[in-house]
């Protein structure tokens, strides 16, 4: 038992999670910049992203219906009008002086993120999903600083869970979950690296079967999924030890130093700033009407979750119906493959094939599923190959190998080297003749009870068919032959 | 003296080729160094006014086609983005920026064949009544030197009035065409709100603000908002509606018209020289067949509180981008980012810190409800007041101000000089166009402006309706000026 686990006897923490996701438009959320990453410093800037004066906002459309698609997968209640408001504080990397961020009329309210915890479907209640636009990004050289506005003005979502979170652990799968989401349903790719997608947790702790919840901490600045889990658990065990000690937790903001592995304040909630957030006069309401609605519901795909759900009810493993629907494009693939060859354990032979040989391949090339060389088509080629007795099953992993270097379909493979099992009895019986009759020993070892001398004869027959031997009919005639 | 053309004048001489585009600038720009020196109106002139007006010349004389303002002279309020010349909206605070774009009203000028010749003094940011909050110089009016031009476009209202210019524009968030309008004795014209784009518009309160022409004529007036409105997609808040050629609005014909007489703008400390004139005005359109209708305003009262809450707040989140870091004034000496923060904020005047200070406290949390909530509350309450009035009215007939130009110096308090706009507030609360024309001189040769407001996008009624007042109780030119 753990440290951690022995406190948690006595305490429970609660845990909230507040992530901002990038949108993947072509242009900012309120001007015609591109967004790309990268770039040098301030190429992707124009008056409005540099806050000159005279300027105003447009909002891109296309970052409504990006954020739409997260409401309606979420089973979020979309807001009919929603509205942007301002939110002000002074920081070099704020050029207008606000945020053009939502408040109290934000898009979506009410939706749940459904997650894959400990093998079951857990629903986090998600608070609120609201639209707003990026800051820039602060770089600090030596005693100089400066400002770099590129990530300025790019539009995100901010998704709120409620504090439903009992570990950090569970966090991180809220995470994983979301960017499996958003990647799933293309509104981000979502790169942690890259700042496309980051997250602050609230985080608290309370003696168990307390109702009240205890002070909270908010922790900034965790841009990994690890150190999500990092994070979290050191500031569960810091609340815990500070509580025991009889001290009280003071309610402040906590930026995480990920080289270090601790937590520092930043700043206390009596100094913490007042947004004065009002409606922002330059943008009207944001309207929401019934075909932008119907628009995305008909473009919602089936959702990792439920698509988990069909796998696992379809006798998957759930740790491989979770790999699987890791990313869009390979559950596509499985069921691309399974569909070319139904069958009632199609899918779990597909799935092990999919999972083993091919992500193993893919990873050796440092391919995407995207760029798979051997398409569903030709994967269940494959798989029928060996489920049909023509080949073996490790004559099928060199089928594979061949298939996935150069393309060629596995049929021709399997014809032209010409491994084709051989099933045939007849012809098995006369080679394990051929093998009885050239080893009279191990025939005698055998049969006074060294059963450990059966795989000789085995690999005995291999050998001499090539590796082309049905191994099951193969051990039944040789049960046969040698009589035991 | 091609100065005292009117801007359709102007054009229609230059199309005849009566008048070259290049001589007309070249004149007004003689006239300018000539006379602004005293006057004050302008903060800065366009290098390019010259080759935009042979250019205009060269086109004309290849039969290229031209705009409606071919050649003619402009001249823009300085909270008014034009690219590659110095913007400064009368704050030490953009001393010295060159902006990098043109406002959408600077682009359709420039293809309407305008000739921009220069920017107009105003008060700082907008704020102000008299152009005396300008951190540059002070501007007088051209009718009366020892009076102040009005404000905030007191350099637009001061420069047309002196001929400085063909028609200038300004911008109106509270009164602030219409008021020097009035003061200065020139036709202004607030459209309604989103008629014109903002873009480029150096916001003062985003959900007020409104850029409009100030000219010599109600004809003028009508031909520069012809060029100017319109839907912008860089700009949310501007009407998608189509617009109509304004000038043929100008029939001279009130017949019929129901003009409505609100009691409340009539009560009160009103000069009696206005009221006068404004009887003679109400007189002119029941000459003309108009039936005047007694009507009531009931929030009228709540206008200015209602606007010096919301203005002050929307003011103080525009104002948040001046803070020394990207252009404008910059404090060089601050020891930290707070440090400079403060000291390069310091370079407000101090009407703008007063406004930035009430909006401030106006938006603080837990007073929203309180303050912009509830004033956003009257607004609706006001602009219900016009919706219910223009069920039986076609145009509102009002004072522009309760009283002429006063003398520099005289507002001595803040809420002094704010109820010298207390007849403007309203019309930009409730989002409606509203124009002021002159109706007539006061016992001190100081003009007098009646004001009309309209229906939501019916700018044609009200400057239909100042076209009859100026046809009859037309005021001429500032005397002393040639």
């Amino acid at each position: 038992m753990s440290q951690l686990d022995a406190l948690l006897g006595t305490w429970e923490p609660v845990i909230g999670l507040e992530v901002h996701v990038q949108l993947a438009t072509k242009s900012k959320a309120f001007s015609p910049s591109a967004v790309k990453f990268g770039a040098d410093p301030n190429s992707l800037t124009d008056p409005l992203v540099l806050g000159m004066p005279g300027t105003l906002p447009a909002f891109n459309r296309g970052a409504l219906a990006l954020a739409l698609k997260l409401g309606v997968a979420t089973g979020s209640k979309i807001r009919a009008r929603a509205r942007f408001a301002r939110k002000h504080y002074f920081y070099p990397d704020l050029p207008k002086g606000y945020q053009i961020s939502q408040y109290d009329e934000p898009l979506c309210e009410d939706g749940t993120l459904e997650i894959i915890h400990t093998g079951v479907v857990r629903k986090i209640k998600l608070q609120r999903i609201h639209l707003e636009e990026d800051a820039g990004k602060n770089m600090h050289v030596g005693a100089v600083s400066h400002v770099d506005l590129n990530r300025a003005g790019v539009p995100l979502v901010e998704v709120v869970s409620a504090p439903e979170m009992h570990g950090a652990e569970e966090a991180a799968e809220f995470m994983r979950s979301l960017h499996r989401l958003v990647r799933w349903l293309d509104i981000s790719e979502a790169d942690m690296e890259k700042g496309q997608m980051r997250c602050d947790a609230n985080v608290s702790v309370r003696r168990r079967g307390e109702d009240r919840l205890g002070t909270r901490t908010e922790l900034k600045n965790i841009n990994s999924f690890k150190f999500v889990h990092h994070a979290i658990e050191h500031e569960i065990v810091r609340q815990i030890r500070q509580l025991e000690r009889g001290e009280r937790i003071v309610q402040e903001t906590r930026l995480w130093d990920a080289d270090a592995g601790t937590s520092q304040p930043m700043r206390s909630k009596e100094t913490a700033e007042d947004y004065r957030y009002f409606p922002d006069p330059d943008l009207p309401p944001l309207v929401v009407d019934g075909g932008m609605m119907s628009g995305t519901l008909r473009g919602m795909p089936e959702l990792p979750v439920a698509r988990f759900d069909r796998y696992v009810r379809a006798g998957i493993q759930p740790d491989d119906a979770r790999t699987l629907v890791g990313e869009r494009a390979l559950a596509e693939y499985f069921d691309e493959t399974v569909k070319a060859h139904p069958g009632e354990q199609s899918g779990r032979v597909i799935a092990n094939w999919i999972l083993g040989e091919l992500l193993g391949a893919l990873n050796a090339a440092s391919l995407g599923i995207d760029a798979s060389p051997m398409p569903p088509s030709r994967m269940s080629e494959l798989v029928k190959l060996v489920e049909d007795g023509t080949i073996s099953g490790k004559i099928g992993k060199e089928v594979f190998e061949e298939s996935f270097k150069t393309g060629e379909a596995p049929a021709a493979i399997v014809d032209r080297r010409g491994v084709q099992q051989i099933s045939d009895e007849a012809a098995l019986w006369e080679i394990i003749e051929e093998v009885v009759g050239a080893n009279p020993h191990q025939v005698q070892g055998y049969q006074a009870g060294k059963d450990g001398l059966f795989g000789f004869f085995v690999g005995q027959v291999m050998k001499r068919t090539g590796g082309r031997a049905n191994p099951v009919i193969t051990s039944d005639l040789l049960h046969k032959r040698l009589g035991r | 003296m091609t100065h005292w053309l009117s801007a359709s004048e102007t054009a229609a001489h230059i199309a005849s080729g009566e008048l070259t585009a290049a001589s007309a600038v070249d004149a007004l720009l003689g006239r300018i160094a000539s006379v602004d020196g005293e006057l004050g109106a302008f903060l800065a002139m366009d290098p390019r006014a010259h080759d935009a007006a042979a250019e205009i010349d060269r086109r004309r004389a290849a039969g290229e086609p031209q705009g409606p303002l071919a050649g003619v002279p402009i001249a823009l309020k300085d909270n008014l983005v034009t690219r590659g010349v110095a913007t400064t909206a009368a704050s030490k605070m953009l001393d010295g920026w060159i902006p990098p774009y043109d406002a959408t009203v600077v682009d359709k000028l420039r293809a309407a064949g305008a000739i921009i010749v220069g920017k107009l003094n105003c008060d700082e940011f907008a704020m102000g009544s008299s152009t005396e909050n300008s951190a540059f110089k002070r501007t007088r009016n051209p009718w009366d030197a020892a009076r102040v031009p009005g404000g905030s476009s007191g350099g637009s209202a001061a420069a047309v009035a002196a001929g400085l210019c063909a028609g200038a524009l300004g911008t109106d968030t509270g009164g602030s065409i219409r008021q020097p309008a009035a003061f200065c004795g020139v036709v202004g014209l607030k459209p309604t709100y989103g008629r014109v784009s903002r873009w480029g518009a150096i916001a003062f309160a985003s959900s007020l603000d409104q850029i409009g022409p100030l000219t010599r004529t109600v004809e003028d007036a009508a031909l520069m908002l012809e060029v100017i409105a319109g839907l912008d997609p860089r700009d949310e808040t501007s009407i998608d509606a189509p617009v109509p050629r304004y000038r043929d609005a100008l029939t001279g014909d009130v017949a019929g018209l129901r003009v409505g007489i609100p009691h409340e703008y009539y009560e009160g400390a009103i000069d009696a020289d206005v009221r006068g004139a404004l009887e003679r005005a109400k007189a002119v359109l029941v000459e003309r067949g108009a039936e005047v209708v007694d009507i009531t305003l009931p929030h009228t009262q709540h206008a200015l509180p209602a606007y010096y809450i919301v203005a002050p707040a929307e003011a103080s989140s525009n104002l948040a981008r001046y803070d020394g870091i990207r252009f404008g004034h910059a404090a060089t000496d601050a020891k930290s980012l707070q440090d400079r923060y403060m000291r390069s904020r310091a370079a407000f005047g101090t009407e703008v810190k007063r406004r930035i200070m009430l909006g401030t406290y106006a938006l603080r949390s837990g007073y929203y409800e309180a303050y912009y909530k509830k004033a956003q509350q009257i607004r609706t309450l006001i602009k219900r007041d016009f919706d219910k009035a223009f069920q039986h009215v076609d145009v509102v007939l009002t004072p522009t101000t309760p009283t002429p130009a006063f003398a520099f110096g005289a507002k001595a308090t803040p809420i002094e000089m704010y109820q010298a706009d207390v007849f403007t507030l309203a019309c930009n609360l409730a989002g409606l166009p509203g124009i002021s024309v002159p109706c007539g001189l006061s016992g001190d040769g100081l003009p007098i402006g009646a004001q009309l407001l309209g229906k939501p996008l019916d700018e044609a009624t009200i400057l239909r309706t100042a076209h009859v007042i100026e046809k009859v109780l037309g005021i001429g030119h500032p005397k002393g000026l040639a």
